[in-house]
């Protein structure tokens, strides 16, 4: 038997994902509509002064941004469980960290990704301080994939349920927590020219936790979800 | 080894043996579907596990395969257990279950690919193998256009290119036609000639030779 090399495994899982995705365009599309509409409907809720805007402007784009990513969690593992395919790859002679892995991952290229390229046009429209921008980008950039591996644990909880959508909230949102703290914290710093290091430490040291730590849980709760 | 609600033949454990269930319990719902179940399956055995619905068949052939936990006891693959042993185990099986894990959005075809390049088989030919399983001609086709019987047909092809010695295939024959089964009976004393295992549930009784074909028979308990 020509066992396939961990990378390939890898390769092979999120290639398959990116091609179900792109066949399947609504379920990119949508979480990154939510996301867009969300945000530009606080300048016409609040109004158009730029001086409230550019003070919640790094709220309103983070809670969007969490949220999006909620909503698109449900993809991650639910199709797979329904029509047997995890079973399938929970089977497959390769470590279930791997698979995970390469989920998570390709989840977040079709979610955090966009959301990261798109966050800075939707900043324009809402005055975010000019020199947030580079904050932004990092805490996006450092934060989008933490949400993809954390709601991952809570996919993988509650995939075997038939209308877990609620209690995936109640489990992945206090998890989120933090994140949002950090990377918003880290954007006021820079809008009032202060360092924002420490923020971005922390936001990266809670990726990198949750990197190597969450994979582990994944899968412990698939295999608790397939039993 | 006795059992009050089966009726098995034990082979005696040899050098042979691939798959051994020892003391196996599996409780379901505060029902208890079978216990103290210990048996021996060997490379060359065909074993068709039967009994009424919700006796416990695929609770037994999902524990077998390890997607499962048994509530007590153990399963062994040639001496070694399989939750400690996970990835020598599942380079050796096949299971199939009552899914056939094939993606509607993806075409016949990238099912298969997909299917045995994740367990690293070659890929290449998996035209051809669909020829085997009467898909020629829907190899562009995407899933979502294809009936149950043709997903089926999807999940079962990689049984033609596959090397593991253990076959575990929860009712393979649902939605196939007369002339499907008879092929696929043909595979399954090919794959006991040469040295592996099947054990399957199905309600229909298969046409192999019956000394070829081992019975484990579970009953259903009513407390």
């Amino acid at each position: 038997m020509t066992l396939l090399s961990y990378r390939a495994a890898f390769a092979l899982i999120v290639k398959r994902d990116l091609m179900i995705a792109f066949r399947h365009r609504d379920d990119i599309i949508n979480p990154l509509l939510f996301f867009v509409i969300v945000v530009s409907l606080f300048p016409l809720g609040v109004g158009p002064e730029s001086t409230i805007l550019s003070r919640i402007a790094p709220g309103i784009i983070w809670v969007a941004a969490l949220l999006a990513t909620l909503l698109s969690l449900d993809r991650l593992f639910k199709s797979d469980y329904t029509d047997g395919s995890l079973e399938q790859m929970l089977l497959s002679p390769h470590p279930v960290f791997i698979l995970v892995i390469a989920k998570i991952f390709a989840h977040w290229l079709l979610t955090g990704l966009p959301l990261i390229l798109i966050a800075p046009l939707l900043a324009v429209l809402l005055h975010l301080h000019e020199s947030s921008y580079g904050a932004l980008m990092l805490t996006l950039f450092l934060g989008t994939p933490v949400l993809s591996l954390l709601g991952a644990i809570g996919v993988a909880l509650t995939v075997g349920i038939k209308k877990g959508g609620v209690l995936l909230s109640l489990l992945v949102l206090p998890l989120y927590i933090p994140v949002l703290i950090f990377a918003t914290s880290a954007i006021d710093s820079a809008a009032m020219n202060l360092p924002y290091n420490g923020q971005l430490a922390i936001i990266a040291a809670i990726f990198f936790a949750s990197l190597t730590l969450a994979p582990f849980a994944v899968s412990a709760a698939l295999k608790v979800s397939t039993n | 080894m006795s059992n009050l609600n089966s009726e098995i033949e034990i082979t005696a454990a040899s050098t042979n043996t691939l798959l051994s269930a020892r003391d196996l319990s599996c409780i379901r719902e505060e029902r208890v579907l079978f216990e103290a179940l210990s048996f021996n399956i060997a490379a060359g055995d065909i074993v068709q596990v039967e009994g009424p619905n919700g006796a416990g068949k695929t609770s037994l052939l999902r524990i077998l395969a390890g997607l499962s936990q048994p509530y007590d006891g153990s399963i062994y693959f040639q001496d070694n257990n399989i939750t400690q042993h996970r990835e020598t185990f599942h380079q050796e099986l096949l299971y199939l279950g009552h899914l056939p894990g094939v993606k509607d959005e993806m075409t016949a075809q990238e099912n298969l690919e997909f299917n045995l390049a994740l367990h690293g088989l070659d890929n290449k030919t998996a035209e051809a193998t669909l020829a085997k399983v009467n898909l020629l001609g829907f190899e562009d086709a995407l899933a979502s256009h294809l009936s149950a019987g043709q997903h089926r047909r999807i999940s079962l092809a990689r049984l033609w290119q596959s090397q593991a010695k253990v076959w575990i295939l929860d009712e393979p024959f649902t939605a196939i036609d007369k002339l499907g089964v008879e092929k696929l009976e043909q595979l399954f004393l090919q794959h006991a000639d040469n040295g592996g295992c099947v054990v399957l549930t199905t309600h229909q009784d298969l046409s192999l030779p019956a000394e070829r074909v081992k019975k484990i028979t579970l009953a259903y308990r009513f407390y």
